[in-house]
């Protein structure tokens, strides 16, 4: 059995924006897809909580997860070429969502979707109901997605990099919509990103996973300024707009263990300036203050009571 | 699409006049003309009758324009045996092959997409490989034998359906068929199946390999996490992307359904155009085997043409292509 | 732990020497059903070879038939004592011998239609790959558009033109088959041609023939096995289908499909035994023939190697 999210944990209130920060294959899409119930067998949440305003939603029913999904709990994928089907109309996969959740009449479901569709900026939304997927571009298609996450107002959207496909000023537009609409609906949003800059941009809290561990939580402010973390250093340092002209790139050496072959102890150490015999057992999680939490056994900041 | 479809024409018209060549010089050049729209017992004088018809003193390319004159008013000569218009025969035949090949069809999509699906959701269940084992074994059987082991079970030991014949017909907008009648029914159920057997398992492979693909992909997660039911998810989402190679591949095999029906037809003695072509051939009966030849190649220039148009307005993606190409 | 500075001498690997058609061999054995399906494949062809001698009657020696025997039914014995296993016929002949007469005619007139078959769709494809232009556009329409008519049809135009007999449905056979060997032959030889190695051959200013024959025929070779397999069953399968039909070979030439035809009309009356064990017989090449054709694919598959 391999454990590709072991040890996870996080809240999120109502309003606020949390980003899941990590390398690709640290387990932020597995733990996305946790909460919405939708790891593919034979994978499965083996133990654990996911509490969804009091409720578990570990071992809920498929019918009331069911009801859960697109109505409380959204989700934006990454590839927006995929996400939509390709030879259904937009409004047919628009209507579905809202029809699946409410028993209103079909003229209703599309008033909501055009509502939806012009929420985020869709010009001419009557006309692009009737299009299907592929006459959309890229960045087009993840509005729609958006928008059709949107269409039940849910108290919380699960974005998985939904913006890493798309050209940068794209990127740029849909950031500045998503947090606008978080804004004034009070939804809570989980931000799934390897991109460090758009956290800084967007989110209020931040969660940095490595190799399927949270190593480091804490408000944005407080990680991108002081980081205690030596991988969150690392990252960091490895974002070229936050260094200066003409120093050399730092980067963080070797690369992510296979999660089939993890190293005892903190996992990080093969890769950390700092390790020592002491990172040979699991580190575990402490408090460092300002509502900071961190998985390491030498912070760079708040040393350990 | 308007061009598409002019462009579908032309590509069809050039294929039929090199089939109508093909058969031209099958007929007329390689086998000899004269005996082959003449009975053996046919006179003197009618022999040189029929050698001035076919204008077989003039040069061999007037020769063709004659046959396609003659094609083309519909005259492709008498019958021997029946003594009647060759093309009238079997335009008359024609509602009974394609009243049993639609049946076919039918029985194929019918039972081949939820098998096929099945197999393809519960790839390792005993059911699912039970399923797929039977369309590797329905690839192989020869059709005329399980026809044969239809009409000993079914027929001679349990004695539950008839063996041979069309049974009652009833009119249908003016087309005598079958399928409006009890009796008709009852008929065409064994040789529709045996017809069906191939594409049966054609569909299971397609279906089955769809659904495969398809539950992959990110849309059907998407689909899942706006709350939709599995079933919504498989029977909309899914169903309706399969169905495009589905319907594509079966539309191009309704023209091998018509062929193979030459077997059922002979097998269930169904009184088809298939049945009527095989009797000519073994009758000699040349102007029959001609204007079938004719009418069928038609046929399947028609259908391919049909196929490749649907096919346009089932997937949104070849339709956007067009209007920009 | 083995570090990447591990200075101790690596440990001696049996260096396996295993030579392609070795390595073909392992790969195409790892399948029991492969196997199962080559063994019966195999004990067919022994008989279809060994039939006059291992056959209990000759069936076709009318001196050793006797009309009485006709219809016997399976473990039935005839008057002269002797036991019909899979019944008789009703010219009182036995079944299992003339099965294995039919297994015979139909695989020869398979093999030889497949042979002649590959021999002339291979030209057409090499000379379609290896020419381009408009020669490769004119072979391939004709490919095109007979394969866009099924093979039954194909049959039935060529037979009912050049009227019956068994060179005429050899010639039909090889007709419906041709057209694919050609195609996957240039299918493959396009992407060879485009390899260094030919571009080598034409350097070295070797002829035409030569560099179509020695270097790029042997590597188009895998897929055209694959492709025959399958092509010696259908083959089978249409003969079969055209004999019962009446159509195909003549009453001299009792194939499996004639023997079932033979059946045909006592069926009704539940003599299954004429048509049935024939049919068996038929299901089993052709069933045996695609299980080795299946693994044949999967070893050979190209895209799977490379």
């Amino acid at each position: 059995m391999l454990n590709a999210v072991n040890d996870v944990s996080f809240t999120v209130s109502a309003g606020e924006i949390l980003g899941l920060v990590g390398e690709s294959g640290s387990g932020k899409t597995v733990t996305g897809f946790s909460i919405m119930g939708l790891v593919d067998p034979p994978g499965r949440i083996a133990g654990g909580r996911i509490l969804f305003k009091g409720r578990d939603l570990v071992g809920l029913p498929e019918n009331e997860m069911r009801r859960l999904r697109g109505a409380r709990i959204a989700m934006i994928f990454q590839d927006p070429m995929m996400t939509l089907n390709p030879v259904l109309r937009i409004e047919t996969q628009m209507v579905e969502a809202v029809r699946a959740h409410a028993d209103v009449s079909a003229d209703e479901a599309l008033a909501r979707a055009r509502n939806a569709l012009g929420r985020v900026g869709i010009p001419s939304p009557d006309e692009r109901l009737k299009a299907y997927p592929h006459q959309f571009s890229g960045g087009m298609r993840q509005r729609v997605a958006i928008a059709t996450a949107l269409i039940n107002k849910p108290d919380l959207i699960i974005a998985d990099e939904p913006t890493t496909a798309l050209d940068v000023t794209i990127q740029g537009q849909i950031l500045f919509e998503v947090q606008k609409l978080c804004c004034e609906t009070g939804t809570a949003l989980i931000w799934i990103t390897h991109d460090l800059s758009v956290v800084a941009s967007l989110a209020d809290r931040v969660c940095v996973m490595y190799a399927g561990k949270i190593v480091e939580e804490g408000s944005v402010d407080a990680i991108l300024d002081r980081p205690a973390h030596p991988y969150t250093h690392g990252l960091i340092g490895s974002v070229p707009s936050r260094n200066h002209k003409g120093t050399p790139l730092a980067q963080i050496p070797g690369v992510m263990p296979s999660m089939l072959d993890l190293p005892g102890g903190c996992s990080f150490r093969p890769r950390c300036a700092r390790a020592d015999r002491a990172c040979e057992t699991p580190p575990g999680v402490d408090e460092i203050g300002d509502g900071r939490r961190v998985r390491c056994v030498h912070p760079l900041v708040g040393a350990p009571a | 699409m308007t061009v598409f479809i002019v462009r579908r024409l032309i590509q069809s018209a050039i294929v039929l006049f090199a089939m109508s060549l093909i058969v031209f010089i099958g007929v007329y050049a390689i086998g000899n003309p004269v005996e082959i729209f003449l009975s053996g017992d046919a006179d003197q004088a009618e022999r040189e009758r029929v050698i001035a018809t076919l204008g077989l003193d003039r040069p061999l390319w007037e020769q063709y324009w004659l046959f396609i004159e003659g094609a083309a008013r519909g005259d492709l000569g008498n019958s021997f045996v029946h003594n009647r218009p060759a093309l009238q025969l079997i335009i008359e035949r024609m509602p009974a092959t394609m009243e049993l090949a639609l049946a076919a069809m039918a029985l194929a999509i019918v039972f081949g997409i939820p098998l096929g699906m099945y197999a393809g959701f519960r790839p390792h269940s005993a059911l699912g490989r039970g399923i797929m084992a039977g369309s590797i074994l329905g690839f192989s059987l020869p059709t005329f034998w399980v026809g044969l082991m239809l009409i000993m079970i079914f027929a001679v030991e349990l004695g539950w359906l008839p063996s041979t014949g069309r049974g009652q017909t009833a009119n249908v907008f003016g087309i005598a068929t079958s399928l409006a009648t009890r009796d008709g029914l009852v008929h065409v159920l064994l040789p529709a199946f045996n017809l069906a057997l191939f594409k049966l398992s054609l569909v299971i492979r397609l279906a089955r390999a769809g659904v495969r693909e398809n539950m992959l992909m990110d849309y059907v997660k998407f689909a899942r996490a706006k709350g939709l039911s599995m079933r919504r998810v498989v029977f909309v989402h899914v169903l309706k992307n399969i169905l495009i190679p589905i319907v594509t591949v079966l539309g191009l095999e309704l023209g091998s359904v018509i062929a193979f029906s030459v077997v059922t037809e002979t097998i269930f003695a169904w009184p088809g155009m298939g049945k009527l072509i095989i009797d000519s051939i073994n009758h000699l009966d040349r102007p029959v085997i001609v204007a079938y030849l004719l009418v069928t190649v038609t046929l399947f220039i028609v259908i391919n043409l049909v196929v490749d148009v649907l096919y346009s307005v089932l997937d949104p993606r070849v339709r956007l292509a067009d209007v920009k190409g | 732990m083995a570090t990447a500075l591990d200075d101790r001498p690596a440990p001696a690997t049996p260096v396996a020497v295993q030579s392609p058609f070795r390595r073909f061999v392992v790969d195409f054995v790892a399948s029991p059903l492969a196997v199962f399906g080559f063994a019966v494949f195999m004990l067919i062809v022994f008989v279809a070879i060994a039939a006059p001698l291992i056959s209990p009657q000759n069936p076709y020696d009318l001196m050793q038939l006797d009309i009485l025997d006709g219809r016997v039914a399976p473990g039935g014995k005839s008057s002269a004592g002797y036991t019909f296993f899979l019944g008789s016929d009703s010219q009182g002949r036995d079944m299992l011998s003339g099965i294995f007469y039919g297994l015979r005619i139909s695989l020869g007139v398979g093999v030889m239609s497949a042979i002649v078959a590959v021999f002339i769709g291979m030209s057409a494809g090499l000379t379609a790959a290896y020419f381009g232009g408009r020669i490769d556009a004119l072979i391939m329409r004709i490919v095109d558009i007979q394969l866009s008519f099924p093979a039954i049809l194909v049959a039935l135009i060529l037979l009912a033109v050049l009227g019956q007999g068994t060179g005429k449905i050899i010639v039909a056979l090889v007709a419906v088959q041709w057209a694919y060997y050609a195609r996957t032959v240039r299918g493959t030889a396009l992407v060879e041609r485009r390899k260094e190695y030919i571009e080598a051959a034409s350097c070295l200013a070797l002829g035409h023939a030569r560099i179509v024959f020695r270097h790029l025929l042997p590597n188009c070779l895998p897929p055209l096995i694959v492709v025959g397999t399958v092509q010696v069953a259908h083959a089978i399968a249409l003969e079969a289908t055209l004999s019962f039909l009446g159509i195909g070979l003549p009453i001299t030439e009792p194939s499996l499909g004639l023997l079932i035809a033979n059946g045909f009309e006592y069926i009704l009356s539940g003599k299954y035994w004429i048509s049935f064990f024939p049919g068996l017989a038929l299901l089993l090449t052709i069933v045996s023939i695609n299980l080795v054709g299946d693994q044949l694919r999967d070893v050979l598959n190209p895209r799977l190697q490379r």
